[in-house]
């Protein structure tokens, strides 16, 4: 088969449920050549099929040393993610990958990385925290910096805090309406700033909403680290995951196979302009 | 360049031997297609034989306006363009890519992919094969080929027709794209009194004339010819000013130019429809009724459906104005990044077929006249 469609069956080996409405699925190809061949990136996506439903792009959160076991997170968000939820060890599913340009982490080795997230949380930075943690001594202080709505927004409070433990690693949370089980930070996200301390020469690496990437870019350039050190995961609607389609475009660029990943002066140009 | 034909010989094909072409052609095993009317307009269709094609019709277009009229006379070629171009013969409206059969503990996977054929193109405008060339950089001149693409492409014969009349909608000439054919077509040909002037592009079409055997055409003819292509090529009425493009278009992405379109846009697709060029697909999931298989199934879309750019929680462009935006800017100035080249042959189908008569060319004219004019 040649058309770049082609799907392989994977199986589901192991099903997690994360939060409410999230579920983790470890998958492992049906095929070995296929299994044999595949290799990917943090911050990569897959297009992950559900017999006679449909496609849909779903980051790859597992690690990139063992692509074997190829573990995926998925949120409910309409049609497509209703039904993967309801998947179970066994089940077979259709895969196919990898897609797009991943994080720059052999340019941030060595360097303190800053991670900015927000709203539901991003499975696209989830991979890159434990592929960090995974190579801790090749990466200098790792701030984990997350703000969130309402105290429910927040969904891995339990990973927050296991994260917190580990060495030369800070993590700052806030949420804009906080209740009384809320013993973080208060405001908005930016407010996060005032805490950190950090190098220059950092990388910053983030996805969420727009706005609070917006203000958190200008948070950023004042603590000195250069425009061109600032990373950027963007969604669109992905219909091909390679550039046929044209569902994903935004100017001149092509999500699924010039990002989901930007260094943000790809973007900046369109950055905040309504209705691009 | 065939158009020019500087370097070989041209040839005179009498009208009653076109028939013989078409037979030669299809003997080939080539598929022929060419200008044929379906529903009261041109479309690239099969031609069997020469009264396939629409003889002694001509088109009436304006922005909003399309009519074809009974010119009687003979001319074969005497309607410049209708909705359909060569997209469709290539790139289908709606096709299945892959097919999953549902098979004990999981699926089967297999492509769908039918017998092709050559494809012969008869009598398609240098536009039309502008536009080829374009949708060719979008599916096979990247990492990922479409293969179905790929596949009815391949082999493909042109046989051109250069243009001695442009419809009132065309702009071809200052998009760089006709009136005349452009190198690499296999057979370039001028329609004269009674019969055709015939230039030579390439060795498969030397072959074909030698077939045919051919006479050499007079230098009269030849010159007739040429002088008619000319004259069309200054005789058109609209145009892009292409010297600033694609800058005008991204610095002005808060023109007011914006808001007045979609004043009167119905984002109704049209354009996208028409426009040989046009790509954008989605690719949906067809189950079948019993559910023991199911096809991914790729239609034709467009940037001014309102779910083109949803996402789950949000839409990008929510505004028609948005959409224009967006159709506009691709066609003339990121389809520059991306493929090295515009999205636009200036064909004038677009103008054509839009309900309510928009015409991109004055759209551009405008956007530029308000150049740093303040948003809305
Ligand atoms: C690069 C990338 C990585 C992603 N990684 C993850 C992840 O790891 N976990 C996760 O839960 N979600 C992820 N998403 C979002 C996920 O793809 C959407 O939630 C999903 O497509 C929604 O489909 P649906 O049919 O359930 O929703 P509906 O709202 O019913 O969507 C209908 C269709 O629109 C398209 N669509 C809708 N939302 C999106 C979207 N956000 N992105 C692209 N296409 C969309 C899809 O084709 C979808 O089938 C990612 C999106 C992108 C672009
Ligand atoms: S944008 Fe309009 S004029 Fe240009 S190629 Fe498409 S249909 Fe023809
Ligand atoms: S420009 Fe005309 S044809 Fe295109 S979407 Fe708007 S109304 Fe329809
Ligand atoms: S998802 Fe189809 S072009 Fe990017």
């Amino acid at each position: 088969m040649t058309t770049p469609f082609a799907l392989h069956a994977a199986r589901i080996v192991e099903r997690r449920l994360e939060a409410e409405d999230i579920h983790s699925f470890v998958t492992r190809f049906v095929d070995p050549e296929v299994r044999r061949k595949f290799t990917f990136a943090p911050g990569q996506f897959n297009m992950l099929y559900a017999y006679g439903v449909g496609e849909v792009p779903i980051s790859i959160v597992s690690d990139p040393a063992d692509p074997t076991r190829l573990e995926h997170t998925i949120r409910i968000a309409g049609r497509v993610t209703a039904v993967m939820t309801g998947w179970q060890v066994g089940d077979v599913i259709g895969i196919r990958g990898p897609y797009g340009k991943g994080w720059p982490l052999d340019s941030a080795r060595g360097r303190e990385v800053v991670i900015v997230t927000g709203g539901l949380g991003c499975a696209p930075v989830v991979g890159v925290i434990n592929y960090i943690f995974r190579r801790r001594e090749e990466f200098g202080t790792l701030h984990i910096l997350h703000g969130v709505k309402t105290p429910n927004d927040l969904l891995y409070r339990e990973r927050f805090d296991a994260w917190r433990l580990h060495p030369r690693t800070r993590v700052y949370l806030t949420a804009d309406q906080p209740d009384k089980s809320w013993h973080y930070r208060v405001g908005v996200v930016t407010n996060l700033f005032d805490e950190l301390v950090v190098s220059p020469t950092a990388v910053a690496m983030m996805c969420g909403p727009e706005a609070m990437m917006r203000a958190a870019i200008r948070s950023l350039r004042r603590k000195g680290i250069a425009e061109e050190a600032i990373f950027l995961s963007l969604e669109r609607n992905m219909q091909c995951a390679f550039g046929l389609c044209g569902h994903c475009q935004l100017g001149p660029l092509f999500f699924c196979k010039d990002g989901p990943v930007f260094a943000y002066p790809q973007v900046k140009r369109w950055f905040g302009v309504s209705g691009i | 360049m065939a158009g020019t034909g500087e370097s070989r010989a041209a040839f005179l094909l009498p009208k009653d031997r076109v028939n013989d072409l078409i037979d030669l052609l299809w003997a080939r095993g080539f598929r022929v297609v060419g200008p044929v009317v379906r529903n009261g307009a041109v479309v690239i269709d099969e031609v069997r034989a020469v009264q396939d094609l629409p003889v002694g019709r001509r088109d009436d277009q304006e922005a909003g306006v399309y009519r074809l009229q009974e010119a009687g006379g003979d001319l074969l070629f005497g309607v410049v363009n209708g909705p359909g171009s060569l997209k469709g013969i290539f790139y289908l409206p709606r096709e299945p890519l892959i097919e999953m059969r549902r098979e004990r503990g999981g699926f089967a996977v297999r492509e769908v992919a039918e017998e092709t054929q050559p494809v012969a193109a008869l009598g398609v405008r240098p536009c039309d094969l502008a536009a080829l060339e374009i949708q060719d950089r979008v599916f096979i001149g990247g990492r990922f080929r479409d293969t179905h693409y790929e596949r009815r492409r391949q082999g493909l014969l042109s046989i051109v027709v250069n243009c001695t009349r442009a419809a009132p909608t065309c702009f071809c000439s200052s998009m760089g794209t006709g009136p005349a054919a452009p190198a690499g077509c296999d057979l370039a040909l001028t329609e004269l009194d009674g019969r055709l002037l015939v230039d030579v592009g390439s060795a498969a079409g030397e072959e074909l004339v030698g077939t045919l055997a051919l006479e050499v055409a007079p230098p009269a003819d030849v010159a007739a010819a040429r002088s008619e292509v000319d004259a069309c090529a200054t005789s058109m009425a609209r145009a892009v000013d292409r010297s600033d493009l694609p800058g005008l278009l991204f610095d002005e992405v808060e023109s007011p130019q914006w808001d007045d379109v979609a004043r009167r846009c119905l984002s109704c697709g049209n354009c996208t429809m028409v426009c040989p060029t046009c790509f954008c697909h989605a690719v949906v999931e067809v189950p079948a009724l019993d559910n023991a298989s199911s096809q991914r199934v790729r239609q034709w879309d467009s940037c001014f459906s309102y779910e083109f750019a949803h996402i789950a929680g949000k839409n990008f462009r929510p505004r028609i104005r948005d959409r224009y935006r967006q159709w506009l800017t691709h066609k003339l100035a990121s389809w520059i990044d991306q493929f090295g080249t515009s999205g636009c042959v200036g064909c004038g189908r677009c103008i054509s077929w839009c309900p309510v008569g928009i015409d991109l060319t004055a759209e551009v004219a405008a956007i530029r006249a308000r150049r740093g004019g303040t948003p809305s």
